[in-house]
């Protein structure tokens, strides 16, 4: 079927408004090219509005002889040694320029007595490459540092005129005869028109996918659209087993409960009182990686010393903290606790439990943001036309273990890479072809499809059914014969996505349309995680297998690389080599 | 900032801080008769009438009445822009109100001194 | 079981709105209003709402639930639901595009009137711009908004002028930036806000603070926003 598409075009679009697209996007404004944001919610409803705790950056406010290269060595160990040295490198020596723009913007942080910028102690942080303790490099504003962030940002973009799309919803790359990426297909939610959005730069910065597990702190808009987009285009995505399970998601509701809490001097303790995590990472305790916090927590769960009546969780203390500590530090917390917990902080514990997080993977980008195409283990090439930041990048600076506070990080760096790369590009006078009719037919395919479905499934049931999946076969702990089950429903689910109902048909605000469109981005995420977990025959950062128990360096300090078209995973070298320092080399990996 | 000339003095502070004050000067003024007519219960017409041959009762008598005419402005023209949307209506019942306004306050003037 | 109510209109086949009857069985949990919408849902794809974070701090979800404005993800059911009862509709006062959702066009652009970003004219310094945490703690209460809209849709002077009056989320955002150390635009902000409508339509009934989802009081903010434009005035 082929139809005309109203055209609007720009030189370079962002696809979401959150905190990475919109620090692009602002990068994009400032730089005179004509831009626009296309975000499916209104910019401050995007899911960097939940962080918590902080960003993560050398700024020396805490300690005045802290150092970017500590925060390098802290991320690399962080990452279980597969995040790449380069990228880590340039995030942590251009973090405090992009966190001191970012105060410049209004963001309001907490301060410290001297009228600097508040700093806490995150999990993974350490002075002297591991040999000073525990440091504390968090930049906090209070318990609401995303939401600081993510209204900042906006209100950046406000003050430089950058166009917005709210509510219009990016349904799928349009490709060149090139094989460049020239825009994007989209739908105007609120009319139900669908445009096609030609530009000669397309920056993906679509978020995570969290909503692929049953229980997730992610919002429910956290669909991974951006990966979905790029699957379906044949573009392959990097170490997409690599999920964080955050040790603190409330039980039950799966609201995040920052690590922030364990930084201000909260523990985690089991149904005897014990402070358990004393035992499993003696010098760092309840500030060790996430991912170690998390199995730690699960350990206790599985040999019965969880709380509650199914003993199925365990309890964050920060009752000792103090009303005024945990009102002034953290009230979001409080707040939440009350309202999802029952529980009131300053008296009793919070149930908690390891909850889907974050996704380390993603598309795989050089520093500039450019998409690269990994041709084999040692060479890639840069996919023209499509960037990608956020979480739905894997630059990789997180590699199989990100630590709290990163995230935001990423964000701004990264976003801001991502717009200078493409000032770059653009002056030096880049074109690509314009597309054709067959081209935007193909774009339009997955659309049309679903618009002229007749019956089906269930779009609700079939969701359900997807995240029971990755829940029950791709949580904390993995194993090799349960992942190929797994695997196997998955392929029997791939019939029912590909045959969803959709009921309702109509143009204005058409949710269901949206969320069916979401589904399948769900669905293309969980399989491409779900067939690089079962490859990674080790166990490394988040990814945690019981039949393969330990790290593999000789086999798998590499990156996976999971290619569509045949659904076959690859390798691809990890970078050891930072600009200016030594690599900072693998290590057995203890808190 | 809205513009908007129909306004007792174009500015919302002005507004704001004239409702306030010739409020109090409303309610010091009332309080005084109120408290005078409780005071004299047998009240008559001379008495009544001697109050207001005294100077100061006449400059208070005319503050509360400049007052009244000020409140009542302001706050008429607020719920006509409020509640009346068709702009001609709302422009006759801001020009009624004010005239209204005028010829109270005149004819205030005019009872006070007797001209 | 419950009974739900739920304004219903869909512009491109509905003359008019009306309200549809659901029953839904919750479990005998007490609910969030946005999970009670999630089943309701899956009785009726069709129906339409906004959602994104459930967890209260995204805005997505403001309606006004039996009459009261708020975010459905954070109203128990126990808070809200009177003789086994729960009436859903839009916010009021913006126009509906399609169900529960409604036409935010108005209200965004009454907060970008009040310029809501960090305006100083001295050139950044290389590090961060310094702020005592007393001159910090003054934005506590105002920076947490998360512009979901139940306060300016619960207050009628908003109803009445939404296009002159700036509503108590815009103003509390502009007072977010009056009373930030590190911004100097502080004159032409409050030239800006000295007209009858823009400020001055408060009349402190507290509507606002009512309704907030985050414990906010806007009227605080109006009434700071008064005494700095009285200061500057007499």
């Amino acid at each position: 079927m082929s139809e005309t598409l109203r055209k609007m075009s720009f030189e370079a679009i962002v696809i979401g408004g959150g905190g990475a697209g919109m620090r692009a996007a602002l990068q994009l404004t400032e730089s005179g090219l004509k831009t626009a944001c296309i975000t499916k919610v209104f910019p401050t409803r995007s899911h960097t509005v939940s962080a918590q705790g902080g960003i993560t950056c050398a700024i020396a406010s805490h300690d005045p002889n802290d150092d970017w290269r500590w925060h390098m060595y802290d991320t690399v160990k962080g990452s279980d040694y597969i995040g790449d040295q380069d990228a880590i490198e340039y995030m942590c020596s251009v973090g405090p320029q992009a966190v001191f723009e970012l105060d410049h913007m209004g963001l309001p942080f907490s301060r410290f007595e001297n009228g600097r910028i508040y700093q806490r102690p995150f999990g993974g942080q350490s002075k002297e490459f591991g040999e000073g303790g525990q440091a504390a490099r968090t930049c906090a504003a209070a318990d609401r540092t995303g939401h600081a962030l993510l209204h900042a940002l906006y209100q950046g973009n406000l003050k430089g005129g950058t166009t917005f799309l709210n509510e219009w919803y990016a349904v799928d790359l349009v490709e060149n005869d090139d094989g460049d990426v020239v825009g994007v297909v989209a739908i105007c939610i609120e009319t139900g028109e669908t445009v096609y959005i030609e530009a000669k730069a397309t920056v993906l910065a679509t978020g995570g996918a969290g909503r692929i597990y049953q229980s997730t702190t992610n919002a429910h808009i956290n669909t991974g659209d951006g990966i979905g987009m790029a699957l379906r285009m044949g573009l392959p995505a990097q170490d997409m087993e690599m999920w964080q399970f955050h040790p603190t998601g409330i039980a039950g509701a799966g609201t995040l409960v920052t690590e922030g809490c364990r930084g201000e001097g909260g523990y985690l303790i089991n149904k005897d009182g014990e402070r358990f995590m004393e035992r499993y990472a003696p010098n760092a305790k309840d500030l060790a990686g996430r991912d170690v916090v998390a199995r730690s927590m699960v350990m206790e769960i599985l040999e019965g010393r969880g709380c509650g009546e199914k003993g199925d969780h365990v309890f964050l203390k920060l009752d000792h903290l103090g009303e005024e500590v945990l009102e002034s530090r953290l009230p979001g917390i409080c707040e939440l606790s009350r309202t999802f917990a029952h529980a009131d902080p300053v008296v009793e514990p919070i149930p908690v439990v390891p909850t889907c997080h974050y996704m380390m993977g993603g598309l795989p980008t050089n520093i500039g943001g450019q998409v690269l195409y990994p041709e084999s283990e040692s060479e890639s090439r840069v996919v023209e036309g499509l960037y990608a930041c956020g979480e739905v990048a894997c630059v990789s600076v997180h590699g199989a273990n990100r630590l709290g506070g990163n995230s935001l990080l990423d964000l701004v760096v990264f976003g801001r890479a991502c717009g200078l790369q493409i000032e770059k590009s653009m002056s030096e006078g880049f074109e690509s072809k314009a597309a054709t009719q067959a081209n935007l037919d193909k774009a339009m395919a997955r659309l049309h499809k679903l618009n002229s479905s007749e019956g089906g499934e269930s779009i609700s049931a079939v969701r359900e059914e997807l995240q029971k999946i990755m829940q029950l076969y791709f949580g904390v702990f993995r194993e090799g014969e349960s992942m190929q089950k797994g695997l196997q429903l998955l392929r029997d689910l791939k019939s029912k996505i590909d045959n969803l109902h959709l009921r309702d048909k109509s143009g204005a605000f058409n949710t269901d349309r949206i969320e069916a469109l979401e589904l399948q981005n769900l669905f293309e995420v969980a399989f491409a995680t779900a067939v690089a977990a079962e490859e990674r025959k080790e166990s490394r950062g988040a990814h945690a297998r019981n039949d393969f128990t330990e790290r593999d360096d000789e086999n798998w300090l590499k990156h996976s690389i999971y290619y569509p078209q045949d659904e076959r995973v690859g390798k691809r070298d990890v970078n050891f080599k930072p600009a200016t320092l030594d690599a900072f080399p693998p290590k057995v990996r203890t808190y | 900032m809205v513009r908007a000339v129909t306004s007792f003095g174009r500015s919302g502070l002005y507004d704001w801080l004239m409702q306030r004050v010739s409020a109090v000067v409303l309610t010091l003024y009332t309080v005084f008769i109120v408290a005078y007519i409780l005071a004299n219960p047998q009240l008559t017409y001379a008495q009544w009438s001697g109050l207001f041959d005294i100077t100061a009762m006449r400059i208070f008598s005319l503050m509360a009445l400049l007052s009244l005419g000020a409140h009542v402005w302001i706050g008429l023209w607020s719920v006509s822009t409020d509640y009346i949307k068709p702009m001609g209506i709302r422009f006759v019942f801001q020009l009624l109100t004010g005239a209204a306004m005028f010829a109270y306050t005149v004819w205030g003037i005019q009872l006070l001194w007797g001209l | 079981m419950l009974n739900v109510s739920v304004y219903r209109y869909h512009p491109e086949q509905d003359q008019k709105p009306y309200m549809q009857d659901f029953q839904v069985d919750t479990g005998g949990k007490d609910l969030m209003v946005l999970d009670v919408l999630f089943l309701l849902k899956e009785q009726d794809s069709t129906l339409t709402f906004r959602r994104s974070c459930r967890e209260g701090v995204c805005g997505s979800d403001g309606m006004s639930i039996n009459g009261v404005n708020g975010l459905a993800c954070i109203t128990p059911l126990s808070d809200c639901v009177k003789n086994g009862k729960l009436v859903l509709r839009p916010l009021p006062a913006l126009p509906v595009i399609r169900d529960l959702v409604i036409d935010m066009d108005q209200f965004y652009q009454n907060y970008e009137r009040i310029k809501p970003f960090l305006q100083n004219d001295k050139p950044a310094p290389a590090i961060e711009r310094l702020q005592s945490p007393e001159e910090r703690a003054k934005l506590d209460g105002l920076y947490e908004c998360i512009l979901c809209a139940c306060c300016s849709t619960a207050c009628p002077s908003f109803w009445w002028n939404p296009d002159k009056f700036v509503g108590p989320s815009g103003l509390l955002q502009a007072y977010r930036f009056l009373a930030d150390s590190r911004d100097t635009a502080t004159e032409e902000r409050l030239a800006e806000l000295d007209d009858p409508f823009s400020v001055f339509r408060c009349h402190g009934i507290m509507n606002c603070v009512n309704v907030c989802p985050k414990g906010l009081n806007p009227t605080k903010a109006i009434g700071h926003i008064r005494n700095m434009l009285l200061s500057r005035g007499t």
